[in-house]
């Protein structure tokens, strides 16, 4: 079984500084890591790997220092690596996201499963996922928590609003999981001499079936950043210090009918 | 516009593309096809090529008439036989929308017996309800779902979709976006709408304490999805009014390769989001039995307790608890928060309760900005004179 699973580097603080023209996240000079909900997504694929066979690919939209998540994930287990990687990608939205997505990992192979995390922590959209598997014209489940290989696909368990729904999908399908499916393991030191010379393929818009560039990044993107600006707040607030703190709060608890 | 490309890695130069061109479009070129010029983008050589190496890719167009998409569509969820209140809001908000633009307000159920609730809707002031009711839509499936959508979207072709921001709508909503090749934005905090029906859509953005004001000017439908409890329902009216249209189930419903294995129905847990009351425990707790704190305060007032992201990470709470736009919105009548700083993704999950109480020894932390009171002051101490003043302990 072939697995790709989708990461992606995130900011490591939520301080993150954003151009005020464009609208557009100013990633250098931010320390990053890699998404947190997309560990649960590698570590699922190693564990279906472990137990089915094949391979699990991990592939990234980013700059070339996005490498760093790739090798991480080479020191989690994962036995290829691509970062798609051009100027021209850049500015893009969930449309242009999932498009470019969808694109790379038709350019390096063919995968039974594809695997998302959740959401991203600085996106926090939850689309692209379902976006990618609609590129493909695949099915999909998000938010799954259990997961098992069934014959000829998975058995996907997500909950809803009032039920738990369990689904077969056959292969190729793409599921997003929830950080309740499995404990991710830690990069091993071992794993992480034996590929420390393991390369990370990177590959651009020009190795993509779709050469062009208006389906990409900015211009590939429907929706636009209008405006950027600091939350309003309108509430009338008083401000509190000192050691009555307590004891003025109970009175306004009483007074607001609380107590 | 539309294109044919080849994925030459999957070619195997067999040909059968060529014999199936009816219009002598595909060269032949080293081995493998070329399409030229004469290339109708019929298809044809896509359904023919047994490697699956052709693609048919759709290309962006440049804009749309806009004129030709008029309406507020909303996505009313149904689950286990039960409307997801998320839809009475965004009829509300599609309501008001609509004032602006004079557009009618829409709504589209799809499931198994949800033509009951078609006659409910019509109590809230929209103008058409579309059903999409069969035995095969009994339990969610993203593609038979959005086959559904779809088609209502073709027939009634409205400028905007709304879908509430749940489990399902966040799973469905990227599907309907893709297939139509626009734009969607999630999680909005804020709808308003221009005179030239672009939706000015409004979420906080970025992971940092920023808020970003999107438009998806170029393409239609515009849709968005919007977290349960940010938007207000409307009244229900006495006298029902619009119309329902049954629609024929379409065929991406039978053709969606999507099996079911079990439905579960569980009891619909209470949830943060219904609690009337909030303690909030955030990183300023040192340690995870600290939280009995925030539980034993909660407690006393006869609420309950949630945290903030970073306590989840850590494992020291379930992510039910969690406020914030990775866990959920609330909307209290009191909410304190306890050494939380205030960063976006979460202020914007709470800023709509009636009273909120901010504790933060930090005199700049954000929480503070949103708050009603806000006390610069250790949680630690706070807390527990509190807690004895509430259980009469010691009095005031």
């Amino acid at each position: 079984m072939n697995i790709f699973v989708c990461i992606k580097q995130v900011p490591s603080t939520n301080q993150v500084q954003v151009d005020e023209k464009t609208g557009v996240l100013k990633r250098s000079g931010v320390a990053s890591k890699m998404n947190p909900y997309d560990l649960y997504a590698l570590e699922t694929a190693l564990r279906l790997k472990a137990e089915q066979g094949g391979t699990v690919t991990v592939g990234t939209m980013g700059p070339p220092q996005a490498q760093a998540i790739i090798r991480e994930a080479y020191m989690m287990g994962a036995d290829d690596g691509y970062v798609f990687s051009d100027r021209r990608l850049g500015g893009a939205d969930v449309l242009a996201t999932s498009y470019t997505l969808s694109q790379a990992i038709q350019s390096t192979g063919d995968y039974d499963l594809i695997l998302c995390g959740k959401q991203t922590t600085d996106g926090d959209t939850a689309q692209v996922g379902p976006a990618i598997a609609e590129h493909l014209g695949i099915p999909h489940a998000a938010w799954v928590s259990r997961l098992t290989v069934t014959g000829d696909g998975v058995d996907a368990c997500q909950q809803l609003q009032d039920v738990i729904e369990t689904v077969h999908m056959p292969f190729p399908c793409l599921v997003t999981v929830e950080q309740d499916i499995f404990m991710p393991r830690l990069p091993s030191l071992k794993t992480a001499r034996e590929t420390a010379e393991k390369p990370v393929h990177i590959l651009s818009l020009d190795d993509f079936p779709d050469q062009d560039e208006n389906h990409y990044g900015l211009s590939g993107s429907p929706t636009q950043v209008e405006r950027i600006f600091p939350p309003e707040n309108d509430t009338v607030h008083e401000s509190w210090s000192g050691p009555d703190s307590a004891e003025k709060l109970h009175r306004r608890l009483k007074a607001w009918k609380f107590v | 516009m539309a294109k044919i490309v080849l994925l030459e890695r999957k070619c195997t130069g067999c040909g059968q593309c060529r014999s199936a061109c009816p219009f002598g479009a595909i060269d032949w070129k080293d081995g493998k096809p070329e399409l030229n010029a004469a290339c109708k983008v019929c298809g044809l050589c896509v359904k023919n090529c047994p490697e699956k190496a052709l693609m048919r890719l759709e290309t962006r167009a440049d804009s749309v008439d806009k004129s030709q998409w008029k309406g507020i569509l909303v996505f009313a969820e149904v689950t286990a036989g039960r409307l997801h209140p998320v839809a009475l809001e965004l009829i509300g908000k599609a309501l008001e929308l609509a004032k602006v633009c004079g557009d009618p307000v829409l709504a589209v159920l799809v499931g198994s017996g949800v033509g009951a609730w078609a006659d409910e809707l019509r109590h809230y002031g929209v103008s058409r309800v579309f059903v999409y009711d069969d035995p095969a839509l009994g339990w969610f499936r993203a593609d038979a779902f959005a086959a559904c959508v779809e088609d209502c979207i073709r027939a009634a072709r409205p400028g905007v979709v709304l879908v509430g921001a749940t489990s399902l709508g966040r799973s469905l909503a990227p599907r309907l976006s893709t297939r139509f090749h626009t734009g969607l934005t999630a999680d909005c905090t804020k709808l308003e709408m221009r005179e030239n029906s672009d939706l000015v859509q409004i979420r906080p953005a970025f992971g940092g304490n920023i808020m970003a004001q999107i438009i998806t000017t170029y393409t239609r439908p515009q849709f968005a999805t919007v977290r349960y409890k940010v938007m207000n329902p409307p009244l229900r009216r006495e006298e029902a009014s619009g119309e329902v249209t049954v629609r024929p189930v379409p065929k991406g419903v039978a053709e969606s390769p999507v099996t079911c294995v079990s439905v579960v129905p569980v009891p619909p847990a209470r949830t943060i989001s219904d609690a009337e009351i909030l303690v909030v425990g955030g990183r300023g707790l040192r340690k995870e039995s600290d939280l009995d704190l925030i539980r034993e305060l909660a407690e006393a007032l006869g609420g309950d307790w949630a945290t903030t992201r970073p306590l989840v990470e850590k494992g020291w709470a379930t992510n039910d608890r969690q406020i914030g736009l990775s866990g959920r919105t609330v909307r209290p009548r009191l909410i304190i928060t306890c050494g939380v700083s205030g960063a976006i993704q979460f202020t914007s999950c709470m800023n709509a309760s009636e009273h909120i109480v901010s504790i933060n020894t930090d005199p700049d932390a954000p929480i503070h900005r949103v708050a009603h009171i806000a006390i610069t002051g250790d949680l630690y101490e706070i807390l527990p004179a509190l807690i004895r003043r509430l259980r009469g302990e010691e009095h005031a």
